[in-house]
């Protein structure tokens, strides 16, 4: 695994090629299911008209928004406001490689596979703080402000919560994490630690900006916070990137607390994205049933209970691993 | 140490809520759809029976081609938007010979009968653009000429859409009223009385609109029996 | 003082004269007249330090028309259609408050079965606009869903009001001396049915939305407005119930049949907007309790007296006024005429007006999430601040 072979490459190309794809596909079958979640709660079809059960309707809006003019507000910093949805896209898709969706769909499995995905999911913020200083414009200054403090708060719960687990396999290739998992549920780690997941699965909402904790972009409040400037292409990149972010933080859940591409019977790709889109479709549930969390609320959250819950967590794992 | 137990059972409230909400959802999810998927369905006729949109004109009884108007111009003067405008018909014509015959008659002294207008309007122009359904030229009509349609799908692609002319819009529905009871008609004869008794269209609606009409009312029965949560 | 000359400077009046009085490093904010949570055209000038106010001003305008001078201009059933404009979620209380300030000058009696009618229209509407108010408000806190719960419920009054006047929104179903038309018999049994169902759906709104932890920490004692401020700024309404002041147009200066009815007035002593959604949620259970009353007394008769006033009667020469209780708080008309065609002035006391003023002061030092909560929490209707 180590060595830099030519069919390390091989993989690695075609990995990445097959994960953009995978990740545009992903994408638009996410906001159609979103559309579709949201619609069945609210008592209406949603999206019924292209396609069986309006499933070309994400294709549609993708057209739209590829032929839509891009424009730029006056006193925008060009190079910077360009460059902030293609950065905010960009590192997703690489986050992507080392996820093993199956022993054999797995475009590159480094030892420190965890390690690569917490350090690049940082960037995304930096996307928003670029898109959001560069548009001239108060809410979207407001929304990158907000966005940045939120995620900078709600990684060190999430690095918390996944350390208790690479503590407790001694490794951080999320393959070999997998593969130390059983079939059934009760082998999985979510119950082992099932503290860890809870913390993982609410900072994964502050970590997305997703509902109830939405506030860079909080409609009612800062119209479209960070993005309300963009249009056409640059707001596609970072609607797109929205996506992929919550198929990786549900991906990453999938490998690390439910036991990734493992099953009671026939092992294999399909388990691991049933699994994610299970917990995708709660996070759509819960996105359309709560009010928005307020910004203080967030943090309380956070700091007063996440962290040092996540410690807590941390320290028992490390005793119970040394002990036994 | 009081105040951290009521706290801890404030939050144990707060988590069991959020469930409670999430169980609210889950319930609306999986339930039925309510919502009626126009213009494939329209709302059940007795839905729209009652409704009062652009006002229309009402025929004679004997003439139902001809309204009642008198083209007494009430409701021109009522209408506090200046949305109607009637012009009355002229008198007929008369040829060289007929007016010289009169012109004689005058001149003998006689008080000849010169043929006079018809009452009924030459044109009658409705603009439903600024229309606030006030129902004043309703109340103003002497001979209630005037009354409130039930037109409740009401779209166009341009402003002219809704200047109406209401007497041609009284000619088109007396033959769709006509057209309708003349298949009625012949129907029964046809079929004997039972079909004709389900027959849900009232006379004076095209063919079309029963049918869907049926359609809807079928799910929105479905919708009463349905029981809230 | 030179007048500023708008193409050469930044920004329009009140912008440049809010400004004037900012203080170093605060944002200056121009929220509205489009956004989201304004709720139509209302525009607010916000003075922001990092993410708290120091500063709020609402700027009205955008939606004025003229309505109290076109009062001028009609005559007395022309105006009718006008009061379903003013405030189009309750119209019927502003119909009834016109209807009736004429006829308080015109000195009719209106018929017992209309009067029954009125109050089951207005209540409905009450029902239905809080309603709105209830979905629009969980709208602003960022939960979407319930604003379709609500309207789902809402069509079902809209049936049956559509039933009565004809209409499903801008209602102009009061006549002078009483209403428009009697209903059909199947109103009543919809109405029945009506009531259960509406209890049932009350207890659903509780269970998704009244309880949630989420909302409970974003508007419990957020806003908090005490007796004075209501007193000071002359709110009314949920408002003013929501600080601890039970007063009520329909018992403090009974008008139509109301004195005739049991209810209660809600009444929380908080002052937050938690305690002004609390009234609100809790009048439409007073509102379907009055009726249930309304539905078991309706006496039959006519629905318009013998010699109704025409559209277009003349007003005896004189004063009157007449204040009914809306959705929103007092609805006041006042009306002058010299006996000629139409009114010589018309007055209208709209309870949005004196709610919003507020703002200001409550918003001062807040959040920029609480602001939105608290502007919410006034149930503002834009046409009705602006009239």
């Amino acid at each position: 695994m180590n060595e830099f072979s030519l069919w390390t490459v091989f993989t690695l190309v075609v990995g990445l090629v097959a994960i953009l794809a995978f990740i545009a596909g992903n994408a638009m079958a996410l906001v159609w299911m979103e559309r579709k979640v949201a619609g069945f709660i609210q008592r209406r079809p949603g999206p019924n008209q292209l396609g069986p059960a309006g499933v070309l309707q994400s294709v549609a809006d993708a057209v739209k928004l590829l032929f839509k003019q891009i424009l730029k507000p006056s006193n925008a910093d060009s190079i910077i406001f360009f460059l902030a949805p293609i950065l905010s896209f960009f590192p997703v898709a690489l986050l992507f490689m080392p996820l093993p969706f199956s022993p054999f769909f797995t475009a590159y499995s480094p030892n420190l596979g965890l390690l690569l995905i917490l350090a690049f999911s940082g960037i995304n913020v930096l996307a928003v703080l670029l898109a959001g200083w560069s548009s001239n414009n108060k809410y979207s200054l407001y929304g990158a402000a907000r966005g940045v403090s939120q995620s900078v708060a709600y990684e060190i719960p999430l690095l918390l919560a996944v350390l208790a687990i690479a503590f407790q396999h001694g490794t951080l290739n999320l393959s070999e994490i997998v593969e130390q998992q059983g079939g059934w549920p009760w082998q999985w780690n979510v119950f082992t630690q099932p503290l860890a997941f809870l913390i993982y699965f609410i900072s994964i909402f502050g970590e997305t900006n997703r509902s109830p904790f939405d506030l860079p972009e909080a409609e009612s409040e800062l119209t479209a916070g960070f993005h309300t400037e963009y249009s056409g292409m640059g707001f596609a990149l970072f609607f797109l990137a929205e996506y992929a972010n919550m198929v990786l933080v549900c991906c990453v859940a999938t490998a690390l607390f439910l036991g990734g591409w493992k099953g009671p019977f026939l092992d294999g790709f399909w388990w691991f994205l049933a699994k994610a889109y299970g917990l995708l479709f709660i996070m759509m549930w819960v996105r359309w049933t709560y009010p928005r969390a307020r910004f203080d609320m967030l943090l309380n959250l956070n700091w007063k209970w996440l962290l040092p819950l996540g410690a807590l967590n941390l320290l028992a794992t490390a005793f119970v691993m040394k002990l036994f | 140490m009081e105040r951290l137990i009521k706290q801890g059972i404030d939050l144990i409230k707060g988590i069991w809520s959020l469930g409670v909400g999430l169980a609210v959802t889950a319930w609306y999810l999986v339930n039925r759809k309510i919502t009626v998927q126009y213009p494939k369905q329209v709302v059940p006729r007795e839905a729209s029976e009652s409704f009062r949109g652009p006002i229309e004109l009402v025929g004679q009884p004997k003439d139902p081609a001809t309204p009642k108007c008198i083209s007494c111009m009430m409701c021109v003067s009522a209408c506090p938007s200046g949305c109607i405008s009637i012009t009355k018909q002229k008198p007929p014509k008369l040829s060289p010979e007929e007016e010289k015959a009169f012109a004689e008659a005058e001149a003998r002294g006689e008080k000849p009968k010169r043929p006079v207008a018809p009452r009924n309007p030459a044109t009658w122009r409705y603009n439903y653009t600024y229309c606030s359904l006030c129902a004043c030229c309703i109340e103003a009509c002497p001979v209630n000429s005037i009354k409130f349609s039930n037109e409740l799908y009401l779209a166009g692609t341009s402003r002219g859409d809704f200047h109406y002319d209401l007497l041609a819009r009284l000619k088109r529905k007396a033959a769709e009223a006509k057209a309708a009871e003349d298949a009625k008609a012949s129907e029964t004869k046809d079929s004997g009385s039972a079909d004709a008794a389900a027959q849900p269209g009232s006379p004076n609606i095209s063919q079309a609109v029963p049918e869907k009409a049926d359609e809807a009312s079928s799910a929105s029965g479905q919708a009463k029996s349905e029981a809230a949560l | 003082m030179t007048r500023p000359i708008f193409s050469d400077t930044k920004g329009d009046f009140y912008s440049i004269n809010f400004e004037k009085g900012a203080r170093e490093n605060t944002i200056i904010l121009n929220m509205g007249p489009q956004h989201p949570s304004t709720h139509g055209v209302l525009r607010i000038l916000l003075e922001l330090d990092g993410e708290y106010i120091v500063r709020a001003e609402p700027v009205l305008g955008y939606l004025h028309r003229m309505h109290e001078k076109m009062g001028e201009v009609k005559t007395v059933g022309q105006y009718m259609a006008n009061m379903g404009r003013v405030d189009y979620l309750h119209a019927m209380a502003w119909n009834w408050a016109w209807a009736g300030a004429a006829e308080r000058l015109a000195g009719i009696e209106v018929p017992e079965r209309a009067e029954y009618l009125r109050i089951i229209a207005t209540e409905l509407n009450r029902i239905a606009s809080h309603q709105v108010w209830w979905g629009a408000y969980i709208l602003d806190l960022g939960a979407f869903t319930p604003i379709l719960y609500s309207f789902e419920d809402r069509e079902k009054i809209l049936d049956m009001l559509q039933m009565m006047s004809g209409a499903r929104l801008t209602f102009s179903y009061f006549r002078l001396g009483g209403v428009a038309n009697d209903v059909p018999p199947v109103f009543f049994d919809r109405l029945r049915e009506f009531i259960p169902y509406m209890r049932n759906r009350l207890n659903m709104y509780h269970a998704l939305v009244t309880g949630n932890m989420i909302l409970k920490q974003r508007i419990e004692g957020i806003g908090v407005m005490d007796v004075d401020a209501c007193n000071r700024y002359g709110a009314t309404g949920p408002m003013c119930r929501g600080s601890g002041i039970a007063h009520d147009t329909r018992r403090a200066e009974p008008y139509g049949l109301y004195d005739r009815f049991d209810f209660n007035i809600p009444v929380y002593h908080e002052g937050c907007c938690m305690a002004r959604y609390m009234v609100r949620l809790d009048e439409i259970e007073e509102s379907l309790k009055i009726l249930e009353q309304a539905v078991a007394a309706i006496p039959e008769g006519p629905v318009l007296p013998a010699k109704p006033l025409k559209f277009n009667a003349k007003l005896p020469a004189g004063e009157a006024y007449y204040a009914v209780e809306g959705g929103r708080g007092k609805i006041g008309v006042w009306v002058a005429s010299d006996g000629g065609k139409t009114p010589y002035r018309i007055k209208l006391r709209a309870p949005g007006f004196s709610n919003l003023s507020i703002f200001s002061e409550l918003a001062e030092g807040t959040l920029i999430a609480d602001s939105i909560a608290i502007l919410g929490s006034l149930d503002l209707v834009i046409p009705e601040v602006d009239r």
